[in-house]
Parts: C-alpha cells; sequence; structure tokens
C-alpha cells in the first residue's frame, strides 16, 4: 500500500477505534497522530504516486503541514480536553470525529479524484460539525448549525461545479475514473467547451471558497472557530482551510488550460481582495479573542487568494508559502489564546491582558505568533507578504493600491490586539497554573517552523515549492 | 434540435420538469408533514429519472443508483423527517415560508436564470445532458431558495435535501461518474440528515422551537 493510502487508513481505523473504545482515547488519539508523522514524512520524501491518492510536490508538503499540526493539536488537546468536563459519550464523539476529520482532510489533500475529493470534503465538514457543537451551548449549536447549513449549501455548488466538468471532459475522457481525475481533465482541457468549463469553474470557486472562508460565504469561519474547543479550530485554519484552497487551484488550473475561457485568476483577486479588506476592517471591532482569529484566517485566505489569482511562478509560489506559514502561526495562536482563556475563565479580549509579564513563555509565543500573523519579520508571512508585493508589482500593478493599505490596516489590528492581550497590565487568573509543555511544546515548535520556512528554507522544500508552484497556471 | 420527439429524449424531459415543478410545492408548503411527503415524490421521481437515464445509455449503473435514490431519498429520510416533524409541538408543525408572492416569483426567475445560464453553455454538450444540467441547476437554486426563506431547522434540512436531488439529477445525466462516488455521495446525505435532525432536535430542546431566528440573539459578539 501507497503511504498516501496508510496516512488514510491509519486515520479512518483510529475514528473507529476511539468511537469503539473510548477508555483512555485522549492519549490514543494523541499516539495515532505521532504514528501519522511517519507516512506523512514519507510522502514529503518521495511524492509520486498512481490512482485515486497522489501526492505530488503541491501537496505533500501540506500533507507534512497537516500531521504536525494535528499532532500538536492532540497534544494541546491532551490537557486541554479536561477542562471541558465532557462526560463518556462526548469524549467519545470528539476524538472519534477528531480522527475521522484528519482521515477526511488527508483524503481531500491527496485526491486526484475530483468526486473523492468533495466526498472527502463533505466528510470532512460533518465531522467539524460535530465537535463544533459539543459545548451543546446555544452559541455552539448556532455556529455548528450556521457551519452546516452554509457549508453544505457550498459544497451542492461546487459538486454542480464538478459534475459539469465531467461533462465538459466526456467527449474527450475514457468512461469511467478518469472523467473526474483532476490531472486527466487538465491534460485534456485545451480541447474541451470553454462555455462548459467555465460554467464549471465558477460553481466550484464559489462553492470551495465557501469552505476556504472566502468572502462572502465566510460567516460560518469565525463562529465555528470561536465555539468549538480550541484544538478543533487550530485544525480547521491550518488544515481544512487549506484543503479547500487547494481544491480550488485544481479547478483553476483545469480552466487555465483551455485558452478561449474565461481566466480564472480575476475571479480569485476579486474574491481575495474583498476578504482581505472586510475583514482588515472587521478585526479592528472583535472583542472575542477566537474570532479575533477566526477573522485573521479569512483575511490570509484573501491574500493567498490573490497571489493564486496572479499567479505565475512568483505569484504562486507566494500563495503557497502563505498558506504554509499561515497555518503553523495560526495553530500556534489558537494554543496559546486557548491556553489563556482556560487560565483567565474566559476568552473575551477584556478579560485576557498582559500575558507576557504573567506567564512569560505563552505570553512572549503569543506575542510572536501574533506579530507574524501580522506580517512582521522575520516569521513565514513576511517573506510571502514581500513575494506577493513583488509579484503584483510584476504582473498588476494595481493590485497594489487595495493589496497595500488592505495589510497594513488588517496588519494593525493584529498588533493592536496582540498588544491588549500581551502587553498591558495583567488581568487575575481564574483556574492559576502554570502553562504546560502539552500548551508550550506545540505553540513553539509552530514558531520555529515559521521562522525557518522563512529564513533557511532546506532545499529540498525550496525545490518542492518552486515545482508545486510551476505545476499552477 | 435532435432528439425532441424522441421517446427517450421526452421522457427524461418529464421526469426533471416533473421534479421542478415538486420543487414549487415545497416552497409554498408550509405544513412540515407535507413538505415531507413532497421531498419523497420528488426522490421517487428521481429514482426514475435515474432508472430511465440507465436504460438510455445502457449504463447498468445507473440502476444502482436509482436504487439507492429510491430507498435513501423517496423512502428513508423522508420518513425520517417525518417522524421528527410529529415529535414536534402541533403548533412548530407548520413552518410559514412568509408572503409566498415573492418567494414564487423569485423562484420563476431562478427558473430562468438557469436556463439562460446553462442551456447556452452547454450547447456543445449532447443533446440529453443539456436539458438534464438547466433542470438540475433549477432545482438547485430553488433548493437554495427555499433554503433562505425558511426559518424552521427541518424546512432547512429539506432545502438542502432537494438541492442534493438536484445534484444527483445532473449526475446521472452525465455518464461516468464512478461508483463509489455514488455511494459514498449517497451514504453521506444519510449521514447529513441524521447530523441536521439531531441539531434540530437539540435547537429544539433549548428554545422550545427548532425556529433558528431565535438563535440570532445568541450571536456571540453580543454576549
Amino acid at each position: 500500500m501507497s503511504a498516501a493510502g496508510a496516512l488514510v487508513l491509519l486515520h479512518l481505523l483510529g475514528a473507529g477505534l476511539l468511537a469503539a473504545w473510548p477508555a483512555r482515547a485522549a492519549l490514543l488519539n494523541l499516539l495515532l497522530c505521532g504514528a501519522a508523522l511517519v507516512p506523512a514524512a514519507m510522502i514529503l520524501a518521495a511524492p509520486g504516486g498512481e490512482g485515486w491518492l497522489r501526492a505530488d510536490a503541491l501537496n505533500a508538503p501540506f500533507v507534512m503541514l497537516s500531521a504536525i499540526i494535528g499532532f500538536g493539536a492532540a497534544l494541546f488537546s491532551l490537557e486541554d480536553v479536561r477542562g471541558e468536563g465532557f462526560d463518556a459519550r462526548r469524549l467519545r464523539s470528539y476524538h472519534a470525529a477528531f480522527q475521522g476529520f484528519l482521515a477526511a482532510n488527508h483524503a481531500a489533500l491527496l485526491s486526484d479524484n475530483l468526486g473523492i475529493l468533495w466526498v472527502a470534503i463533505e466528510a470532512g465538514t460533518l465531522a467539524s460539525v460535530v465537535m463544533v457543537g459539543v459545548h451543546r451551548t446555544p452559541a455552539a449549536i448556532e455556529a455548528a448549525w450556521k457551519f452546516f447549513v452554509l457549508c453544505g449549501f457550498g459544497i451542492a455548488l461546487a459538486l454542480f461545479g464538478i459534475i459539469v466538468l465531467a461533462l465538459a471532459g466526456a467527449p474527450h475522457l475514457p468512461e469511467g475514473g478518469a472523467r473526474l481525475s483532476a490531472a486527466a481533465l487538465r491534460a485534456a482541457a485545451a480541447r474541451m467547451d470553454p462555455a462548459l468549463l467555465d460554467l464549471g469553474f465558477v460553481f466550484l470557486l464559489v462553492g470551495f471558497g465557501t469552505k476556504a472562508g472566502l468572502v462572502p460565504l465566510h460567516s460560518w469561519l469565525p463562529d465555528a472557530h470561536a465555539e468549538g474547543p480550541t484544538p478543533i479550530a487550530a485544525v480547521l485554519s491550518g488544515l481544512l482551510l487549506n484543503a479547500a484552497m487547494l481544491a480550488i487551484l485544481r479547478g483553476q488550473a483545469i480552466v487555465a488550460a483551455n485558452e478561449a475561457a474565461l481566466s480564472p485568476g480575476g475571479f480569485l483577486i476579486a474574491m481575495g481582495l474583498a476578504s482581505l479588506l472586510l475583514a482588515g476592517v472587521t478585526l479592528w471591532r472583535r472583542r472575542d479573542a477566537k474570532r479575533l482569529l477566526g477573522w485573521s484566517s479569512i483575511e490570509h485566505m484573501g491574500i493567498a487568494a490573490i497571489a493564486f489569482g496572479l499567479g505565475g511562478p512568483a505569484g504562486n509560489a507566494a500563495g503557497l508559502l502563505h498558506l504554509w506559514g499561515h497555518a503553523l502561526l495560526k495553530s500556534a495562536a489558537f494554543f496559546a489564546i486557548g491556553r489563556a482563556a482556560r487560565l483567565k475563565g474566559d476568552q473575551r479580549m477584556d478579560a485576557i491582558g498582559g500575558l507576557a509579564r504573567s506567564h512569560p513563555p505563552l505570553g512572549w509565543g503569543l506575542v510572536l505568533a501574533m506579530a507574524g500573523l501580522a506580517g512582521l519579520p522575520p516569521l513565514g508571512l513576511f517573506v510571502s507578504e514581500w513575494w506577493l508585493a513583488g509579484a503584483a508589482a510584476q504582473a498588476a500593478p494595481w493590485v497594489l493600491a487595495p493589496l497595500l493599505p488592505g495589510l497594513l490596516v488588517a496588519g494593525l489590528a493584529l498588533l493592536h490586539a496582540m498588544q491588549r492581550l500581551c502587553l498591558g497590565p495583567p488581568t487575575p487568573d481564574a483556574a492559576p497554573g502554570p502553562a504546560r509543555p502539552s500548551t508550550l511544546l506545540p505553540l513553539w515548535t509552530n514558531l520555529a517552523l515559521a521562522l525557518v520556512i522563512a529564513l533557511a528554507l532546506p532545499a529540498p522544500l525550496a525545490a518542492l515549492l518552486r515545482e508545486g508552484a510551476g505545476l499552477l497556471p | 434540435m435532435t432528439g425532441l420527439g424522441e421517446l427517450g429524449y421526452d421522457v427524461a424531459h418529464l421526469l426533471g420538469g416533473a421534479m421542478l415543478l415538486v420543487s414549487f410545492v415545497l416552497l409554498a408548503q408550509r405544513r412540515l408533514e407535507a413538505v415531507t411527503g413532497a421531498l419523497a415524490l420528488q426522490g421517487v421521481l428521481l429514482a426514475l429519472a435515474a432508472a430511465w437515464q440507465g436504460h438510455v445509455q445502457g449504463a447498468g449503473q445507473l440502476l444502482l443508483t436509482a436504487g439507492i435514490a429510491l430507498a435513501a431519498k423517496g423512502v428513508g429520510i423522508p420518513l425520517v423527517l417525518r417522524r421528527m416533524a410529529a415529535a414536534l409541538p402541533p403548533a412548530q408543525r407548520a413552518d410559514a415560508p412568509g408572503p409566498l408572492a415573492p418567494v414564487m416569483l423569485g423562484a420563476v426567475a431562478l427558473v430562468a436564470l438557469a436556463f439562460l445560464l446553462a442551456v447556452p453553455a452547454t450547447r456543445g454538450a449532447p443533446v440529453l445532458a443539456r436539458v438534464d444540467i438547466a433542470i438540475a441547476l433549477a432545482i438547485l437554486l430553488l433548493g437554495a431558495l427555499m433554503m433562505v426563506t425558511r426559518r424552521g431547522a427541518l424546512a432547512q434540512v429539506a432545502g438542502l435535501l432537494t438541492m442534493e436531488n438536484g445534484l444527483i439529477l445532473a449526475a446521472v445525466g452525465v455518464a461516468g461518474m464512478p461508483l463509489v462516488v455514488e455511494i459514498s455521495t449517497a451514504g453521506l446525505v444519510l449521514v447529513v440528515a441524521v447530523i441536521a435532525g439531531v441539531f434540530a432536535r437539540q435547537l429544539g430542546e433549548r428554545f422550545g422551537a427548532q425556529d433558528t431566528a431565535l438563535l440570532d440573539r445568541h450571536r456571540g459578539e453580543r454576549r
């Protein structure tokens, strides 16, 4: 069996195991995520393969990233879930859904077949709905319902787009799996009917754009991030959004291979700019720390969409690096905020203050993560935003006019929030205690990785980044 | 236009058109019991449409699709939804869709939009698939309209399920969807219905009504 198949199967079996045998589920969850690092590393070391699950230079780094963040979230969850006070039934559904979500997410990243991709993203949605609603408070149920209904709506549109793409490919491809294979569709796209490709892509973009948190169908995202348990927020931002964005990129690659079809870049740039600008303004008015980070995810998905819309080797590399860096920094920020919310007994920003003085390892970690998310050097997003500005100046200088103010406004909002959360006078702790390794280890590991990809990207990874960018239009 | 007047084409048309009509019925129904009945009817029509396409295209696996559609969409899911609706207090078994005239006008406009979008775009596709895609898109959009105009959780789920019906109709018109995809899609739809039901019941327990409008005041930021 290929490493890709083993990875998906491991999490699937894990979901079954944790559903059937919930004793010591948190520890088993962590062990399963640790074991998943092995096939993920094998995929990263030697991408390739045939069939439905196919690793290439584009998705292999995301698989590794997902495994690392999944492991970090499981480690964080080990401690955090004790504070939730779940009964046995909820513990069981929480952990089983966690593993099920990881299985679906890896399948979505690795799948070449658009049908399987769709099924995986839908299955991941259902698993995360269970996890978002697990608190059963009115706000959590509302968040889960909104997530469920909006994403159900979006994903239905995406499937219609996939069906139309298959219809476009039908005269040119043999019957069976090839009609839904992204690689086969792309190879044959130049001969397909451009009008059908246009129709298919628009639905695909709006549908998967919902899952990627792009404006205008973004409104599930802040609620789902704020109301679910913190480890879920970390994997939603770190994994799900990337998988959805890669799904859009597959559709974009198919349509862009046909010269008579519409050029998909403009749509991506428009949705990206709308996301960036709306989030930039909205970030200033957030009072809930986890909602703030959720809105920041909308902002960063928008930035990545702009980069992919600009395209070319420079734009695509900027977009990919941005997705890597964002996943690392955002999950790090969620780990820190989640722990802080436990310490203070409240996740409102008014209740959290002075973390850097009262809990230095935690507070300074959050300072770095939020400064990185604001686009300050030296962490990953500074480099990718710099590349993006360079690509925009070359390809479409007018994009800079809304892009730079948007980056500035959003970055300042995050710095302002960071200053309130970390640097002011400390607020009293409701449940005093030190930050434990289960928080600090994933937090600082992610920060270190974000530093590495910005300043000293290892040569093989840099080669993968270039190759992956070359796979996109 | 080739194909018009031929039996294969006309029957596919008829079944798709009937499904679209049921979508209008769904939009107008107040009582949840009637909504589930219409949903079952649409599921049965979908199964017939899939079976007919299987016959015309000579694709045996579409008969399996038809069987799954009949079991899940024609019988299983509507029955589950009906039981949930029956468990609600009588006052909540009806769900006002608001003033009907604008909703219906909107529905007509959406159908026109679907045909304006899909018919020119599918010029290169096989004739049998062309109208199928346009009708499927119309059903999809009407399902979306139902989700937007209804407040009740169960009625919103019914909207989502008609959207899925439209999707399957589109899929059976395009020959060659792999079987795995069909089966797992059907399985997922079932899970969707179950999860939706669970949440609908929780909404009901919490607020004594499964009216999602009540949730508005729980919007996080205003807490």
